[in-house]
């Protein structure tokens, strides 16, 4: 016997740490979109995404960037006035989108996640400078020369590490680890 | 001496050096002792939960785990480590099949958590663990009369917590009030718990620098000489794109952004070389110079 999972109900099972009200609790009212300090830059609303995914349009929601325009400020999520947390939806889209290896072209948000979890992968630290092939590209020229004049100011003042750190029990961080999720294809 | 178990966060260890440093002797000033975590790891940020929400989890529950060895409450200066912390150990005492899960990865590093600890933010800790009078007490007045623009930004207040009333997140005014304690005169400015554009500045640089342009105008606007921040990658933003802004834009900003710990610190009369002053690309000098010394 089959079941097939809508994709309502593929999102609504990405959303354990949510502790909120299902998204098809949502009455449209727009006030997320309106608390979001990102919306003009995303092609679709908040509002709209959550539209969508209560329709089942999964290819629309995959295209739209607007997911990956969110900065994780949970303005949506404080003011819903249904108790649905938005902001974690948009995490939850982002975890389906890169899954799915489904996203639109030209976004670097999918590489820049992928190389900074590679990265605390491998050492169990963070290490900025390690994500700039990621989007110093993007800018051109004078974008390249930017993050690099900006990146002499800071080693000028002594906050850029050359080296990056790295906890000591990296191969039992890393056995913890695989015990979560496989290693392999991720780092 | 009272003791918390003291966990940095990446940031503190490169970019945001000042902020640890200042933090920990401004610490010590006040009777506290600031025990750092043995061999922490990285708290996922906000990537992690872009990739796995489980695998978020488990970063932070090998912090709580390591914290827990010596039964202390946990402290952290980045908002958003503060945040997954917090969370990540919410869930875990209140859900004892993903406490079950997490202790089953942990014993591959010979750990295990017990959902015991408390999780604050370095200012929750200020303010409330050694309280404003006791700050107040101590406080020259090398910061009278200094325009500060408090800036919470986000993860110190959102996601609302069970404890927190709207108001506490709508319009907190803690960080105004450690402000005042310390002598300095805090401004009011609508943008205060309005984001920074956080890692949008790598991913979408037009929408962070927008966000930037609008916060900045904000603090200007309201007078402020100085904006004061309680988290490394909003004080980078705020800071070190600055210039990228006023290219952008024609502005012509040029506000120095401090940790709350370095004005803090200055006002227990610490010296400024031991609060990591000096490190700033928007130079303090002049908005620290006119004040006595």
């Amino acid at each position: 016997m089959s079941t097939t999972v809508s994709f309502s109900q593929e999102v609504a099972n990405l959303l354990y740490a949510t502790d909120a009200k299902p998204l098809n609790c949502c009455i449209q009212c727009a006030t997320c979109s309106a608390a979001c300090p990102a919306v003009e830059f995303m092609d679709s609303t908040p509002r709209e995404l959550i539209a969508w995914i209560n329709a089942g349009l999964k290819d629309r929601v995959l295209a739209s960037n607007s997911f990956w325009t969110c900065a994780s400020c949970y303005s949506c999520s404080e003011k819903c006035p249904k108790g649905i947390h938005p902001a974690e939806m948009m995490y939850a889209l982002k975890r389906y989108s890169l899954w799915k290896n489904q996203y639109p072209e030209g976004l670097i948000g999918p590489e820049f996640s992928r190389r900074f979890v590679k990265t605390i992968l491998k050492t169990g630290k963070s290490y900025e400078p390690g994500y700039a092939p990621a989007f110093i590209f993007e800018g051109g020229f004078s974008g390249l020369l930017g993050e690099m004049q900006n990146a002499i100011k800071l080693l000028r003042k002594g906050r850029l590490p050359l080296i990056p750190a790295k906890i000591k029990r990296v191969k039992k961080f890393r056995r913890m680890i695989s015990r979560i999720i496989p290693l392999e294809g991720i780092a | 001496m009272k003791t918390y178990a003291y966990y940095p966060g990446c940031s503190l260890e490169t970019m945001a050096a000042s902020y640890h440093i200042s933090a920990v002797e401004t610490a010590h000033k006040l009777g506290v002792e600031l025990k750092e975590i043995e061999d922490w790891n990285c708290c996922g940020a906000t990537a992690y939960s872009h990739i796995d929400e489980l695998l978020a989890q488990v970063l932070c529950a090998r912090n709580l785990a390591l914290a827990e060895k010596d039964g202390l409450s946990v402290v952290a200066p980045c908002s958003g480590c503060y945040k997954n912390l917090h969370f990540a150990n919410v869930h875990m005492q209140e859900d004892p099949d993903l406490r079950e899960h997490m202790n089953f990865a942990l014993e591959e590093d010979d750990l295990h958590y017990s959902g015991n600890l408390n999780v604050h933010h370095l200012m929750d800790m200020f303010v409330d663990g050694v309280g404003l009078d006791v700050i107040k007490e101590e406080t020259s007045d090398r910061l009278k009369g200094l325009r500060v623009a408090p800036y919470y930004g986000c993860q110190i207040v959102r996601p609302r917590k069970d404890e927190q009333s709207v108001e506490d997140v709508e319009g907190p005014h803690f960080f105004e009030d450690l402000m005042s304690a310390i002598g300095a005169q805090p401004v009011e400015y609508p943008y205060k718990v309005r984001c920074c554009g956080a890692s949008l500045i790598a991913t979408n640089r037009k929408a962070a620098l927008n966000m930037l342009r609008d916060l900045l105008q904000s603090a200007v606007n309201a007078g402020a000489e100085v904006i004061a921040t309680a988290c490394p990658l909003c004080q980078i933003n705020l800071e070190l794109y600055q210039g990228e802004v006023n290219k952008e834009f024609g502005t012509e900003f040029s506000i120095p952004v401090l940790y709350f710990t370095q004005l803090m610190g200055l006002a227990l009369g610490i010296g400024p070389k031991k609060l990591g002053i000096g490190s700033e690309v928007v130079s303090s000098k002049e908005a620290l110079a006119c004040r006595a010394t």
